[in-house]
């Protein structure tokens, strides 16, 4: 009887701690991000400085030249990656990662929705799926000041934000409904050759967070800066600019697990080249 | 009574190993011990947060080098320390993590643990890369930007995690009300 129950208790316990290490490896295995080969023509972008919208008034931000992806990422080239990349299909995505609306339009985890076009930019995609998604094409996510700098230009010149006629079109593009589900480069390149930047989606930057504004506030000096170690650092330099202000609103409203409907990305990429 | 001893002896480690098992149980979908990135603590041992599985968490984000607001969230987390009723200090982790890991390395943390009375094993000071650090401050919500080589804005939070690494609470501002950040720990370690 002793000699039977040593027996069973040892088994049980051989077992217990066997499924353990079992159970680790699928972990393990979703970690990292398989690479996909998406050839999206990228451009060069001469560095420069600019004014940010938010910041230190009169205080230019210099921004390396880079490389920037001149559309955002479609509806197709995200199917690619969750193809490879089996936990950021739509069924397996950590809530963490990605909110309840994360690819809400697809079907099913490898189908995007027949109202789509697969060219169409993809939207309902988190923070964390943009980046993921950036870096299985070798890529990055575009800072706040990159897109920022390349969206002073119109078709013609490289800083429209001088013209009157800039802030008014973005706004117009902007109240356009349901314009995330129309195919990407349908309409002009700005003077860099980039398409897509107001009509299609707003799209997520790398360091979306950085802007220390909270609530309703259109000038920093509302703000509640006891909410923030130095926050008085920044506060809003181009109030006429109000497209941009929609922009920071946007930002500053979001998580970074948050999917909507028009928000997608484009992603960037570092360059050694320094002049063109 | 040789035999019972042996029983019991194997018993234990049956149960041991029943509760290793619980924490390597599936994670939560919402859980930030989802994150596979890897951290220093102050020891120097590289770690991932889901070895932090088990106990409540504190969670607040500063750098050491900060004089304005961090001294004060750093004050803020010593209160909460002495309102945790000491039998739920055991199972309770308050942990700071570094926005500025160039600056904080293990040495740094260390120091800086050991110059504001926080070298208990419950004091958990964390560091990463750039890149991880910034996936972190997204999962708490935090906003950051380095305004200076040696400044950053940002802002004060102090989150509570349950031991499986779900979000509890936030408490954001300046005058974060310890207490209530206490009784939401205490509350938290009595369900677990």
């Amino acid at each position: 009887m002793y000699k039977i129950a040593v027996t069973i208790l040892f088994l049980l316990c051989f077992f217990a701690c066997k499924e353990n290490d079992f159970k680790k490896n699928p972990e393990a295995e979703n970690n990292g991000i398989k690479g996909i080969d998406i050839n999206t023509k990228m451009v060069f972008i001469q560095g420069g400085s600019y004014l940010p919208f938010y910041g230190d008034a009169k205080k230019q931000v210099s921004v390396a030249s880079f490389l920037l992806d001149e559309r955002p990422a479609t509806n197709e080239e995200f199917l690619a990656f969750v193809t490879v990349n089996p936990q950021w299909r739509k069924s397996n995505v950590k809530r963490v990662f990605a909110d309840t609306t994360y690819l809400r339009d697809w079907p099913s985890d490898l189908q995007f929705s027949k109202d789509q076009s697969g060219d169409a930019p993809v939207s309902f995609v988190s923070w964390f799926a943009a980046n993921a998604f950036a870096e299985s094409t070798g890529k990055r996510l575009p800072t706040l000041d990159e897109w920022e700098y390349v969206a002073m230009a119109d078709e013609k010149d490289y800083n429209a934000r001088g013209k009157k006629s800039y802030s008014d079109y973005i706004i117009s593009l902007y109240l356009k409904k349901n314009k995330q589900l129309e195919p990407v480069k349908k309409s002009q390149p700005n003077a860099w050759g980039i398409y897509n930047m107001f009509d299609r989606v707003w799209e997520w930057t790398d360091d979306f967070n950085s802007v220390l504004t909270t609530g309703d506030s259109r000038e920093g000096s509302y703000d509640d800066k006891n909410l923030f170690c130095a926050g008085a650092a920044t506060s809003a330099t181009d109030v006429l600019n109000y497209a941009a202000f929609m922009r920071f609103g946007l930002r500053s409203s979001l998580k970074a697990n948050y999917t909507v409907a028009n928000l997608g990305f484009r992603c960037a990429k570092d360059t050694n080249i320094i002049t063109k | 009574m040789k035999r019972i001893f042996l029983v019991l002896m194997l018993a234990s480690l049956f149960l041991s190993c029943v509760e290793h098992k619980n924490k390597n149980a599936a994670l939560p979908s919402d859980s930030i011990f989802n994150l596979t990135s890897s951290w220093q603590n102050q020891s120097g041992d590289t770690l991932q947060l889901k070895q932090l599985r088990g106990k409540t968490l504190v969670v607040v984000m500063i750098y050491t080098s900060c004089k304005t607001a961090c001294p004060m969230l750093v004050a803020n987390m010593k209160n909460i320390e002495k309102k945790i009723s000491p039998a739920k200090l055991g199972k309770t982790s308050l942990i700071l993590v570094s926005i500025d890991p160039e600056t904080d390395t293990p040495e740094r943390l260390k120091a800086f643990a050991l110059a504001n009375n926080m070298n208990a094993p419950h004091w958990i000071f964390l560091r990463s890369d750039e890149k991880s650090t910034q996936e972190f401050a997204n999962v708490l919500s935090m906003k950051y930007k380095k305004i200076s080589p040696i400044d950053f804005s940002h802002s004060n939070i102090i989150s509570v995690f349950s031991p499986d690494g779900q979000l509890v609470s936030q408490e954001e501002g300046t005058n974060i009300e310890t207490d209530k950040v206490a009784e939401t720990v205490n509350k938290t370690v009595a369900e677990n």
